[in-house]
């Protein structure tokens, strides 16, 4: 029997009665982590994993009806035995595990493999069937590991501190801006952030994440010497928005999976691109996927069509799920990344 | 190749050419002067044929990663380059490569050319664990005669300029020919060009053309022109041909041809190969290669016509005339040139300047004087082959605006516009005197996108080219369709083509490799410069330079134009 299967509202887990990051508001909805496409507003009951919880409810509203579980820890719902597993995508996130008649489906959520300091990183469940999502799904995405890529932009902030430029690092405010801040090497000069990124910092300090400190960038005035040694990590939003004109002469850069292909670094027009992203690269899809032991995989948002394909000659039985997380099959590249300050985007 | 790969990924992260130019000049100061020698010569677009079949680097790229022959393809499409897929595809090196660009080129790269395929599986995985990513991608480049990026050759002149303390304009000179495909770059070449003036240079110079002067477009309307440029009488007009641009040089005996790409072309054009004996050694001449010969019936509708001047051919004979590019199209792309090529496809010389003469370089003199002594030397010459491009008068702008309606049916893009009192600049520079382009306004018709493929570079990953169709009848018959007839990639902004991206992918309606049919939806007016009959195409007519003029949002499918339109164009 299926335990997971797609419907209008979501992926919707039958003898459970419950939808994982639905899309339409329903009755009971399980959370695999807080980024605006797989957690929204308007659910009557909300289960997700506990060091999500300040996220969920800063993002999502103070008052949301939300149960949290530890990572591992179980519960049993209309005979369903559901547990949440690190997905090492961002602060909280996990993986769901659902145990149905000796029958063990994992939903994975958005993940990465590579362990990033500031969030449980992902372990791999054994499963029946698993649920993967695929947004590197090419083999040209192949992450370089993450100290070269902080050693990267080190190099760029100090260089252009020693020429009195500020340093503008553009970087989804939740998840990916901490990544960042917990990574550098912070000796370098001040950091400042944007208005979307300061209330999330707060909370993974509070869950226990080094974060240096840090100011925010609408207190400095234009002549504010402190400019110009200074990285400033904004939203991909703020890039061209008058906001921008505070920071006087400054290099920009940004932080994404996207960045890894010189088209996209072009389109987006910054001077830099750093290809750090919180999903798993190729080989990190196909060592998660391994190591689930699952013999059914089914393909959520990304190259479905690839990742289908490719399993299905290793022997898999794959298949695509149509879901309206992320983006659809091949538009990845393409996509343009609003970030509303308020609620916060897809994260890459 | 490090070095070079850091300044390929400085030039390619930045759009101003004051930055670009530091990059450059940085780079230039540190490099040693033989790997300066070939950084110039890409820089400068210069590009070696390609040095290893594409081929033989998908099947390595394939056996060293293992991936599938599809999987391949769908990376390509993603990343629109062939060069990055690969880079992306092989292995991660162990190493990293500290030998300079020439080492790269002379030992390793260019000795592959012509290698058995055995030979190159057996090298190439050596060159590819020695390269980090970034240098991997350009060594790429350079192997598959693909290396480009954004710097013009102005640029490069001016950062060697910069950094050897010379006019600009001597570094232009130095560097004509310099990435012809005959020229080795050596260290010694390296010098020469960023070496302290030397009182005979000029006489050095063997087959060596001039720069080009290039022209700016003209696109205000006539009735500003008086304003603009003052009086008609203080310009000289002529047409602006629709041919090869090319210098002939005369010097110590023999004849040189160059295209305006700075190439040579001395061997695909053997019928002026006579202006050797006609010309006096010491003599530069720039003008247009056309196609010249009687017109015969079929294409004499598309519009050839005869110069005012009197045109050699015997009586009873139709006189010949400049033929349409797209028979000179015809030769451009052999490598053979037959006899009857040569026979059907006749090409002249229509001269429009003088640049040296007697082997004095004449470019600093006035226009008009340099026009009246090219006319002696072309009239002393008495060649066939070489004739002036005649001058056009008028009583004033106006009038030369109404002559100018004419250029459609003559086959030629318009008028060229130059100051009388003007010398001959170098490239697109306006310092010396200005030359203008007065073409015609495109052709247009409104037309329906029914194909999309992915872009390249920065248009990767996004539909961005596109097959437009027009209807194969009047919108009252019934049973009408949508046939092909042009491709086009450019016209769009960026946020238009994103839109166009989204509305092609939401109304595909199959795949064919790249690429995808679409429910037609979308019309765009296209424009394009030229028009004629062709049995190979679908639609029985090619169109030259395709492109959107704008996004007819206002327009329904079913009102977008019809082969008729296109037919009436014809005519």
């Amino acid at each position: 029997m299926d335990l997971v299967i797609a419907r209008p509202e979501g992926l919707y887990c039958p003898p459970g009665d419950f939808y994982i990051d639905p899309w339409r508001p329903v009755e009971r909805s399980v959370i695999t982590h807080a980024h605006g496409d797989h957690a929204r507003t308007g659910n009557e009951h909300y289960l997700a994993a506990a060091p999500g919880e300040g996220i969920l409810r800063s993002r999502l509203g103070q008052d949301i009806n939300l149960q949290t579980l530890a990572y591992g820890e179980s519960i049993t719902h209309h005979g369903v035995k559901l547990s949440l597993h690190p997905a090492g995508h961002v602060l909280g996130s996990a993986q769901v595990r659902l145990e149905y008649q000796g029958e063990i489906w994992v939903a994975s959520g958005d993940y990465k493999v590579e362990p990033d300091g500031t969030c449980e990183p992902f372990e791999p469940v054994r499963c029946h069937t698993f649920i993967t999502e695929s947004t590197f799904g090419l083999p040209i995405y192949r992450w370089q590991p993450q100290s070269e890529i902080f050693a990267g932009i080190n190099e760029w902030w100090r260089s252009n501190a020693a020429a009195g430029k500020a340093s503008v690092l553009f970087a989804y405010s939740f998840g990916k801006a901490q990544r960042i801040l917990h990574g550098i090497d912070s000796s370098i000069g001040p950091i400042l952030v944007h208005g979307a990124v300061e209330p999330l910092n707060r909370v993974y300090r509070e869950a226990g994440v080094r974060i240096p400190e840090t100011h925010y960038a609408g207190d400095f005035k234009k002549t504010d010497p402190a400019l110009r040694s200074a990285l400033i990590v904004a939203p991909p939003s703020a890039g061209g928005s008058t906001w921008m004109r505070r920071f006087g002469e400054f290099s920009d850069a940004f932080a994404s999976g996207w960045m890894m292909l010189r088209g996209t670094r072009r389109r987006r027009g910054v001077d830099r691109g750093f290809a750090l992203s919180d999903h798993a690269d190729w080989p990190g899809l196909l060592w998660a996927i391994e190591n689930t032991g699952a013999e059914r995989v089914m393909v959520t948002h990304g190259s479905v069509a690839v990742l289908v394909r490719y399993l299905r000659e290793l022997g898999l039985d794959a298949q695509g799920f149509s879901t309206e997380y992320g983006d659809e099959e091949d538009d990845a590249a393409v996509k343009t990344e609003p970030e509303p300050e308020s609620t916060g985007g897809a994260s890459s | 190749m490090k070095a070079f790969a850091e300044l390929y990924s400085d030039l390619d992260a930045t759009t101003s050419s004051n930055a670009k130019l530091a990059a450059m000049q940085g780079y230039f100061s540190k490099a040693a002067p033989e790997d300066a020698a070939w950084a110039v010569y890409f820089l400068a677009g210069g590009r070696p044929r390609q040095l290893v079949p594409t081929r033989m680097l998908r099947e390595q790229a394939l056996l060293l990663s293992g991936l599938p022959e599809w999987l391949f393809e769908e990376s390509y499409q993603a990343v629109g380059d062939l060069a990055e897929t690969l880079s992306l595809l092989l292995p991660k090196a162990e190493h990293s490569s500290e030998e300079g660009l020439a080492s790269w080129m002379e030992n390793h790269l260019l000795p592959l050319r012509g290698l058995p395929p055995e030979e190159l599986l057996e090298r190439l995985p050596t060159f590819w664990s020695q390269l980090d990513p970034q240098s991997l991608m350009v060594c790429l480049k350079l192997i598959t005669g693909s290396f480009r990026v954004g710097v013009s050759k102005l640029l490069v002149t001016r950062a060697l300029a910069a950094l050897a303390d010379i006019d600009s304009k001597r570094v232009a000179q130095r560097l004509v020919g310099y990435t012809d495909l005959s020229h080795r770059p050596s260290a010694e070449g390296y010098l020469k060009l960023i070496a302290e003036e030397s009182a005979d240079e000029h006489a050095q110079r063997g087959g060596q053309p001039y720069p080009f002067f290039l022209a700016h477009a003209l696109q205000q309307p006539v009735d500003q022109f008086e304003n603009l440029l003052g009086a008609a009488e203080n310009w000289q007009v002529e047409w602006k041909w629709d041919g090869i641009r090319a210098q002939v040089v005369k010097r110590e005996g023999r004849l040189w041809i160059w295209s305006r790409g700075e190439e040579l072309v001395t061997d695909r054009f053997p019928e002026l190969h006579s202006l050797t004996q006609c010309l006096p050694d010491g003599t530069v001449i720039d003008g247009e290669i056309v196609v010249w010969k009687a017109a015969t019936p079929e294409n004499a509708e598309e519009g050839a016509f005869a110069l005012d001047t009197p045109a050699p051919g015997t009586p009873g004979e139709a006189t010949p005339s400049v033929q349409p590019f797209a028979l000179l199209q015809q030769r451009i792309g052999r490598k053979t040139l037959g006899k009857k090529i040569l026979e059907d496809v006749p090409v002249v010389v229509l001269a429009y300047d003088l640049l040296e003469w007697e082997g004095h370089d004449w470019r600093s003199r006035p226009q008009h004087e340099r026009r009246t002594q090219m006319e002696k030397v072309i009239a002393n010459a008495q060649s066939p082959v070489l004739m002036p491009s005649p001058l056009l008068t008028g009583e004033d702008w106006l009038d030369l605006g109404r002559q100018r309606e004419a250029s459609r049916s003559l086959g030629v893009e318009g008028m060229m516009l130059k100051a009388r009192d003007s010398m001959y600049g170098v490239g697109r520079t306006k310092d010396m005197g200005v030359w203008w382009k007065w073409k015609m306004d495109p052709f247009s018709v409104d037309a329906v996108l029914i194909y999309a493929q992915r872009g390249h570079g920065r248009r990767a990953s996004l539909y961005s080219d596109y097959t437009f169709a027009v209807w194969d009848g009047p919108p009252e018959s019934s049973e009408r369709t949508l046939v092909p007839f042009a491709k086009a990639y450019s016209g769009l902004t960026d946020e238009e083509m994103r839109k166009v991206d989204a509305i092609i992918r939401k109304t595909t309606v199959d795949k064919f490799g790249p690429v995808r049919s679409v429910t037609p939806t979308l019309v765009f007016e296209l424009g394009f410069e030229g028009i004629a009959l062709s049995k190979r195409h679908k639609s029985g007519i090619a169109v030259r330079f395709p492109r959107m003029l704008r996004w007819r949002l206002d327009k329904p499918v079913a009102e977008a134009d019809s082969l008729a339109t296109l037919q009436d164009l014809l005519a």
